[in-house]
């Protein structure tokens, strides 16, 4: 059974057509690894999944039922959670309240939802044990490097029971070791049948990481099958154009 | 590739922050304090009437004129917005406030004692309350730049006051004209200024909705990333609109303070208080950048300037001398901040 399906969905800005009628589906537990140029439309799919962008047509179904996503609450709400690609992090907010940003932890305090500093720390401080990160969560995401800050933007998607995490370029702006690090993760998140769409410029990335490979080209699908089947060389031609489809 | 269980370990490069490095001692509000600290033990040796009873109550009560609508600014400043409407706010606010008392009045409706300034008083706040709805509504929704919509209500807002009362202003008048100035002008056991008090409310209202509370993480992330707030599922059009109404509540709210100690809403009222409330929030560490920014800050900020101020006047210095200070510690403040935030990196 697909936990989420992609039914002829396209996308256009004004005479823009970002998505051309993309079709494809992800199962529990499965990693798909999406590639293509830019402008090839892998964030305008990310973004139409997380509840950023509204399709202009086609059809979104979801543990088998069709469904809508009006905005990113209701992506988390479904259980979609996205590590965007420049993050999304507030630079003047701790590590924590980033983590919580959009759903804090409350006391209701009479009238009051005063903030539950200590559970919220403790949560933070949990998950980052989790992600074998050393990022402390009382600490500035200002004064972060680029590897915490990308351990801040993960943590956030393991707050709620996620069913489906995708990953917009998470290695793009780390070091050698921390891509390691973040490829590991996305193995444990596979192991506890969590399903995570990963979209990388990087082809190692892809390679080591990923069961199947999606390549997007001009805003179709030009590719789409196990990554025992492809080879970086096919799908860098795919990418490219070299190759029309496969 | 790493099996990451040894991951944890081996960070020794990583200390801990020091107590002076995090907190509020790490801001520049707290900088700025030590500054006033200074600046006051100066002021006692310039002259001795400074440090007298009546000239801090005479201090108390004259930031307090200006410490609300800073706070408002404040947290306008902090989502990266400014407004420079709440001069003019202040001054069409105290002026619907003058007419309605005494429109009602003249209407012969006084239903029970208070009842005219309490609708007068509500119908002021009323102005305010609208003044921020459009300031918000415009930025937030309309996507307008916040200086240029709130350039525009500044004079919008100025021209409505001039237009309500054909430019010679409005007095509070009638029955409840000596409560009105006892709640915005009295003192406390002829002491301690009632708009003192009001501040103190005001100000320990907003810390706790600034650190306790999810909207005051929110008012804190759209100033530091808003695009990140959007993407997190925060309203961020919402609590624009928010800001900017408390921002015109609070203005509208010293407007009326301040017309009940001059007795009168003159229709020139509180004319370019904006850009001394927005140096009081600036210099008590609100950043123009947005994200950063607090209630003590705030207040720190304005009782520097009425220091300023009142401390030339008494030590018989010019006072023009008193705006060539006041934008020196702007300059000043921002640049220890700048030199601090540049060391550590």
């Amino acid at each position: 059974m697909a936990l989420l399906e992609l039914k002829s969905i396209s996308k256009h800005f004004g005479a823009i057509q970002a998505l051309n009628s993309v079709s494809f589906s992800i199962a529990p537990g499965e990693v798909v690894g999406l590639m293509g140029d830019n402008g090839a439309g892998k964030s305008t799919l990310v973004k139409i999944i997380s509840g950023i962008y509204h399709p202009s047509s086609g059809e979104l179904r979801y543990e088998d039922k069709a469904i809508s996503i009006p905005n990113p609450g209701a992506a988390r709400a479904l259980g979609i959670e996205t590590v965007h690609q420049d993050l999304a992090l507030a630079n003047n907010l701790t590590a924590t309240a980033n983590i919580f940003l959009g759903r804090e932890l409350k006391h209701k305090f009479g009238p009051l939802r005063l903030l539950r500093h200590n559970a919220m720390r403790a949560r933070a401080n949990e998950l980052f044990n989790e992600l074998k990160s050393e990022t402390r969560a009382d600490d500035l995401v200002k004064d972060m490097s680029g590897g915490q800050r990308q351990a801040v933007a993960i943590a956030r998607t393991r707050l709620a029971d996620a069913k489906l995490i995708l990953m917009d370029e998470p290695t793009a702006a780390i070091s050698v070791r921390q891509v390691a690090e973040v490829l590991g993760l996305i193995h444990r998140l596979r192991d506890a049948g969590i399903a995570v769409m990963l979209i990388s410029h990087r082809m190692p990335d892809v390679f080591t990481a990923c069961d199947r490979v999606v390549v997007m080209r001009r805003g179709s699908k030009v590719a789409d099958k196990p990554i025992a089947d492809s080879s970086p060389e096919e799908v860098t031609a795919l990418i490219t154009g070299a190759k029309e489809a496969a | 590739m790493a099996s990451g269980n040894d991951f944890a370990t081996g960070f020794t490069n990583v200390g801990r922050t020091r107590f002076w490095q995090r907190g509020f001692l790490a801001t520049q509000s707290a900088y700025v304090l030590a500054a006033l600290i200074v600046l006051i033990f100066i002021m006692s040796l310039l002259s001795e009437n400074f440090l007298t009873a009546g000239n801090i109550s005479n201090i108390t009560r004259n930031f307090s004129f200006i410490a609300v609508a800073t706070l408002g600014m404040t947290l306008v400043i902090i989502t990266g917005g400014i407004d420079l409407s709440v001069g003019s706010t202040m001054a069409l606010s105290a002026t619907i406030t003058a007419l309605v008392m005494g429109g009602l009045v003249a209407a012969g409706f006084t239903p029970f004692p208070g009842a005219t300034m309490i609708l007068a008083i509500l119908a002021g706040l009323g102005t305010g309350f609208a003044v921020g709805l459009f300031n918000g509504f415009a930025i937030a929704k309309l996507k307008l730049a916040p200086f240029v919509t709130t350039l525009g209500t500044l004079s919008i807002v100025r021209g409505l006051t001039y237009v309500a009362t054909y430019g010679r202003g409005a007095y509070p008048s009638g029955p409840d004209k000596d409560f009105f100035i006892a709640v915005t002008a009295g003192r406390l056991f002829d002491l301690v200024p009632v708009s003192f008090l009001y501040l103190l409310v005001a100000a320990v209202a907003m810390y706790v909705a600034l650190h306790h509370t999810a909207w005051g993480r929110h008012v804190f992330a759209i100033g530091g990333n808003e695009a990140a707030g959007r993407l997190t599922g925060v309203n961020v059009d919402r609590v624009k609109i928010q800001v900017y109404v408390l921002s015109g509540l609070a203005a509208a709210f010293n407007g009326i303070i301040i017309s009940g100690w001059l007795g009168s809403a003159p229709a020139n009222l509180a004319q370019a208080y904006e850009l001394t409330i927005i140096a009081a929030a600036v210099i008590g560490g609100a950043n123009l950048a947005g994200g950063v920014g607090g209630a003590a800050g705030a207040i720190i900020g304005c009782v520097l300037i009425e220091v300023i101020r009142n401390g030339l006047v008494l030590a018989r210095v010019d006072p023009y001398w008193q705006q060539t200070l006041v934008g020196c510690i702007i300059v000043a403040a921002v640049l220890v901040d700048r030199v601090r935030s540049a060391r550590s990196g």
